[in-house]
């Protein structure tokens, strides 16, 4: 596994979707599953910036990226606030205008992009884990 | 990220270019911001050259599209959009909350 440190702030995302989609391509993920997984990397990256880090400003986020077969997983470690994915609630996607909810929604993607996503916390920090199975 | 604007007689169109992600997508919220402020609501985003939105991009477009359909006084429509971008607000249920067109000046003729 490849492992790179960003500082937790939201310019780098460009740098871990790039990163992310490397590793995607050479393990022979087609174009429109690559995007898939950078989309979800970056919903994952966000959200820990965005909550585990809130208030936070020299926060680091570790990203491990490999293949093992034809599975790709992207872990993301943080010293943030624990911040479980679990605990938000499906947004309801067939809510009027009105009542669309805002947030949510980074994580519902997520979720939806990857096969599984798993989150571990413990005193060393916070583990995302992002898995997805090639076609 | 590059953001255009050009103002018709009935309605605004928004020109995206390049990535929309947490990092950017406030400009794209000061930029359809900016528009609603002016008192205008019906607004074409040209989605044509966009290579990338997250959900921090499709949360700027849902607050907009509530400030302009409020009143019945206007609507965001999407024109041009990328096919990974679609499928991505496809997923996110967004395609019954936006028109969509396959050309910019279908959408501005829409208004």
């Amino acid at each position: 596994m490849r492992k790179v440190k960003y500082p937790a702030q939201f310019q780098y995302l460009d740098e871990i979707r790039e990163f992310v989609a490397e590793v995607a391509r050479k393990g022979g993920f087609s174009e429109k599953e690559v995007y898939s997984i950078q989309l979800a990397a970056d919903e994952a990256a966000s959200n820990i910036i965005e909550h585990a880090y809130a208030g936070v400003k020299n926060g680091s986020l570790e990203v491990s990226c490999g293949m093992q077969g034809d599975v790709i997983t992207i872990i993301l470690r943080d010293q943030g606030r624990p911040f479980n994915p679990d605990s938000v609630q499906p947004p309801n996607l067939k809510a009027d205008l009105s009542d669309r909810q805002i947030g949510g929604l980074g994580i519902y993607l997520m979720r939806k992009l990857m096969d599984d996503v798993r989150y571990e916390t413990s005193s060393r920090g916070n583990s995302l884990i992002l898995i997805k199975r090639r076609n | 990220m590059e953001i255009s604007n050009k103002e018709f007689k009935h309605c605004d169109m928004l020109m995206l270019k390049g990535r929309i992600d947490s990092a950017t997508a406030p400009q794209f919220s000061q930029a359809l911001d900016a528009i609603t402020e002016s008192g205008r609501f019906k607004i074409v985003v040209d989605m044509g050259q966009l290579e990338y939105m997250s959900s921090a991009g499709f949360r700027a477009l849902l607050a907009t599209q509530r400030a302009c359909k409020r009143y019945n006084r206007g609507e965001v429509v999407l024109a041009s959009v990328p096919a990974r971008i679609q499928e991505a607000l496809e997923l996110a249920g967004f395609t019954e909350l936006f028109k969509t067109f396959d050309e910019p000046l279908a959408a501005v003729g829409n208004f």
